[in-house]
């Protein structure tokens, strides 16, 4: 299936879905946080799409106060892939986990909760993966500045280049 | 050797009794054996190994350190000596400590029985091949002493597990050991040596059918006894980091690893005795060399003895860089369900033959060489047609 | 009892951590705690420019650098709406299908030595070795190559290339036989291999691995041959399938044997490579700074560890917006804190060398 059938499949089924498909590379679908799980069970049992396999999820700060999470779905039976994003603010990015329906998340959302700081909502154990478990911040984001020092180790040295 | 302390006690030492110069004779050449044979046979034995392994590898192996690398284990050994001596905090000083000595005691008091030659016995004890059996054992204590002594759960672990195999691995060894017992008639290593002859069909791994399945079953017992691959779970060193040897450092560490390269020898040592004829060597040769001088035909029985322990040393050898490791629970599946058994049946299939052939049956013995002989035509022969096959360059000469 | 398989270890491919749960031999749980060569190369990606970004994708996972190279370059050609040289499209295909090759080399002789046969490991790093010489006449590197370029590839081959590989082919295969002799019919290393970490075919699909973990456990699919990119299309291979030979469908020998077979496919395709390269350009004409219009893409390459995803925003600036690698080696260690319920610890061993995580690859 195309991306615009997909897309027309899903907003049958739901509302509040927004295709975007002017820019370049891929279309993708912004999708309410609130229903993601829904979706994804959607998509993962329908006969018709057959998501089976959750290929990425990833955090994503975007401008200019939202912080999205991007899902990468695809079909092995039928070899079609489509990418879902949710949006939420920054200030508080909660988005419900999805650890449900694909297991292979539990660990993809440790990664964007460490990463980028999405909170995960009902997932059994979210901690960071990456970094160490008691350092402060989360570095992809765009607005980060590293700690000065961590355990009394600086996090900076002298720069040897322009000396 | 009582000849030796009857000489020494009646010229010079007559005021001390007959008997501490027999002791002190006796402990002297324990002394020699442990400083000219054993340490140095264990260091070469271990420059063996590696250039071996290089071969197999297609790589050459040391061949830096003196002529041909042969100075490579005394370079080891300075260096280990050298290190600095750790005993990690949470150990338990008094067991780390003994634990390589009692290991190493425990392998070297068996060569005191070990016949080199028809004379050239230390200790030609009436129960000789039983008293190996069981000081060997005493490396049990050790291993488990290193293992709980260094405080790791990693080493307690490889204790653990080397207790477990070399303790079964007794029973069917000593089963096998029992095997050719009762042909012989003696545990005395000289009298089991005696009952064979020199000819291969007359040793005791082609008397029956039963002692060639045996033999298979003591070489694998001892081999997993040394802890050596297949069987070296215990020392493994991509699982446990080398098991209970992990925690030790510098000579103590030398210490385990002479250890097992002595246990190798020794493990040669009781197969040749028990299975491949021992010192013997043919009638004609024995009573020429005899003529020559009379000594020679001892050396001479050296000579084949060691022979034969070398062939059997270089066969665990190419086991060991062969063959992946056995899983414990498949190890110890291999012992009690499969080698067990087999060992009963071997020692009640000897004692039937035994009953119904009280003179032996030579042709058997004739079959089970010729059999033996193919098999070994026919290994050369499929190496040759392997080298043709891949158009491998070989390198005959080994010290390239 | 807590044991720690820390991060350095002989037998964890690179510096993992393993938390054991376990009782004497058996474990009930190993959790594993990643991190340790984390060197925020998604961070780095949005400070480097675009030509400038090659080098790290090769660190992200060195074993198969090729490939990662290649993805990288595809998803910006992608973007930019580049048509890539044929030649150096041939090119690309040749230098990837060798990674593959010493990748899988590289695995399975790690896999063999830590099962316990040494020998194994030292025949295929000697095979390895050669490869490694004909990278170099090829692109001057032998490990992190850095070879391709985003629109073509950086140097072309140099004058006797074709004979000096098709005569390491013809060596290589005699010798391949004889390692498969050695090694896969031997009973010891069969019985340490089947029915060891089964996944089965739903777990793996659900818990997202790839490539020849998710071939071994029955999953058809292979990149090169449903989502073809490159020339690909136009090359003729098979695409190996575990099928349980020795014990079950998924377990550790099939990834295995899955991984052996696939190095023969390999040579396959070379062959055909070398046999029909034709000549041209090795780079498309582009601009100095790369500007990408604004837009996202997702790329998929089959890299020797599974495919590896390359995700990336563009906002239109010579820099990326966001670049996300998605491997499969961390995915791939999710499945085991599941899997090794119940299994002993030199099964645990078994597993991670079978399922050929590499750290790199999962901490980026």
């Amino acid at each position: 299936m195309t991306f615009d059938e997909i897309a027309k499949t899903l907003q049958e089924k739901f509302e509040g879905l927004v295709p975007t498909t002017d820019r370049a590379g891929d279309p993708f679908l912004t999708v309410p946080a609130a229903k993601i799980v829904e979706i994804l069970t959607f998509c993962r049992d329908d006969g018709l799409m057959a998501f089976d396999c959750l290929s990425n999820l990833t955090g994503v700060d975007a401008p200019p106060d939202d912080i999205e999470t991007v899902y990468h779905l695809f079909s092995y039976p039928k070899r079609h892939s489509v990418t879902l994003k949710v949006r939420v603010p920054k200030a508080s990015p909660q988005v419900p986990t999805v650890e449900g329906v694909y297991p292979t998340a539990n660990w993809q959302e440790r990664e964007a909760y460490d990463l980028i700081g999405t909170v995960f909502t009902g997932h059994s154990d979210l901690r960071r993966i990456m970094l160490p478990d008691d350092w402060v911040g989360h570095p992809l984001r765009k607005d980060y500045k590293e700690q000065e020092d961590y355990h009394g180790m600086a996090t900076t040295r002298p720069s040897l280049l322009n000396s | 050797m009582e000849n030796f302390a009857n000489y020494l006690h009646d010229n010079f030492l007559w005021g001390a009794p007959l008997w501490v110069v027999q002791v002190i004779v006796q402990f002297g050449f324990a002394l020699l054996l442990l400083m000219v044979f054993v340490s140095p046979f264990a260091g070469i034995l271990s420059f063996i190994e590696r250039r071996i392994a290089g071969r197999m590898q297609d790589r050459i192996g040391p061949n830096r350190v003196g002529p041909q690398g042969l100075l490579q284990f005394l370079a080891d050994g300075i260096k280990s000596l050298l290190k600095e001596d750790l005993i990690p905090k949470s150990a338990d000083k008094p067991l780390f400590i003994i634990a390589p000595y009692l290991v190493f005691l425990g392998m070297f008091t068996t060569f005191v029985a070990l016949p080199f030659a028809s004379k050239l016995i230390v200790a030609d004890l009436n129960v000789g091949i039983l008293y190996v059996f069981a000081t060997s054992s005493l490396t049990v204590v050790g291993l488990v002493m290193a293992g709980w002594g260094s405080g790791s759960k990693w080493s307690m672990l490889g204790g653990m597990r080397a207790a477990a195999q070399v303790i079964s691995y007794e029973i069917p060894a000593g089963l096998a050991a029992l095997t050719v017992l009762l042909p012989a008639g003696s545990l005395s290593m000289q009298k089991i040596i005696a009952s064979q002859g020199a000819h291969p069909w007359q040793w005791f791994i082609f008397s029956t059918p039963f002692t060639l399945v045996a033999f298979f079953i003591l070489f694998t017992s001892l081999v997993a006894e040394g802890n050596r691959a297949p069987f070296d779970l215990p020392e493994a060193e991509s699982e446990l980091v080398s098991g209970y040897n992990t925690e030790y450092s510098g000579m103590r560490f030398v210490f385990f690893f002479f250890a097992e390269w002595a246990n190798l020898y020794v493990m040669a040592a009781i197969l040749t005795t028990l299975f491949l004829g021992g010192w013997q060597i043919p009638q004609s040769l024995s009573v020429a060399s005899a003529s020559a001088a009379s000594w020679l035909p001892q050396v001479l029985q050296l000579i084949f003895f060691q022979l034969k322990c070398l062939a059997i040393i270089f066969l665990v050898i190419q086991l060991r860089w062969t063959l992946p490791r056995i899983r414990m629970d498949q190890l110890m599946t291999l012992c009690w369900k499969y080698m067990v058994p087999i060992g009963f049946f071997c020692v009640i299939g000897t004692a039937a033959w035994m009953m119904i052939f009280p003179q032996g049956a030579p042709k058997m013995a004739y079959l089970l060489t010729a059999l033996a002989g193919v098999t070994v035509i026919y290994y050369f022969y499929r190496v040759v047609w392997q080298i043709k096959v891949s158009h491998a360059q070989i390198e005959l000469n080994p010290f390239v | 009892m807590l044991l720690n398989m820390g991060p350095q270890h002989p037998s964890t491919h690179g510096v993992i951590r393993f938390v054991v749960k376990t009782d004497g031999e058996v474990m009930s749980e190993a959790m594993p705690d990643v991190g340790y060569l984390h060197r925020s190369i998604e961070k780095i990606g949005e400070i480097c420019d675009y030509n400038g970004f090659m080098p790290y994708t090769d660190r992200a996972d060195y074993l198969s650098a090729m490939n990662a190279n290649q993805g990288y370059a595809m998803v910006v050609e992608k973007l930019l709406g580049l048509e890539v040289p044929r030649r150096a499209e041939f090119l690309r295909v040749i230098a990837a299908e060798f990674n593959r090759i010493i990748s899988h080399l590289l695995s399975v002789g790690a896999l063999a030595m830590d099962v316990g046969a040494a020998t194994p490991f030292i025949h295929a790093l000697k095979e390895r070795e050669k490869v490694n010489d004909l990278m170099e006449a090829l692109c001057g590197q032998r490990l992190t190559y850095n070879y391709v370029r985003i629109g073509g590839v950086s140097y072309d081959m140099p004058p006797n290339c074709s004979e000096r590989c098709l005569d390491f082919l013809d060596r290589f295969e005699p010798q391949w036989d004889e390692f498969e002799r050695l090694v896969s019919a031997n009973k010891i290393f069969i019985e340490r291999l089947s029915k060891v970490g089964t996944i089965s075919r739903e777990d793996a699909i659900a818990y997202n691995l790839v490539g020849p973990n998710l071939r071994a456990s029955g999953v058809d699919y292979d990149l090169r041959r449903d989502i073809p990119y490159s020339i690909y299309p136009e090359l003729d291979f098979n695409v190996i399938v575990g099928r349980g030979e020795q014990g079950e469908v998924g377990d550790s020998f099939d990834r295995y044997i899955v991984r052996v077979r696939e190095i023969r496919e390999s040579i396959k395709i070379l062959r055909q490579c070398f046999s029909r390269i034709p000549e041209g350009d090795i780079l498309a004409k582009m601009p100095k700074v790369l500007k990408p219009p604004v837009g996202e893409a997702y790329v998929r390459t089959e890299s020797s560890r599974g495919d590896m995803g390359y995700y990336l925003i563009s906002d239109g600036s010579a820099k990326a917006f966001r670049l996300r690698i998605r491997t499969g080696s961390f995915t791939g260690m999710a499945i085991i804190q599941k899997i090794s319920q119940g299994m002993m610890i030199a099964d645990l061993v078994t597993l991670i060398a079978s399922l050929d995580v590499v750290a790199p690859e999962i901490d980026r």
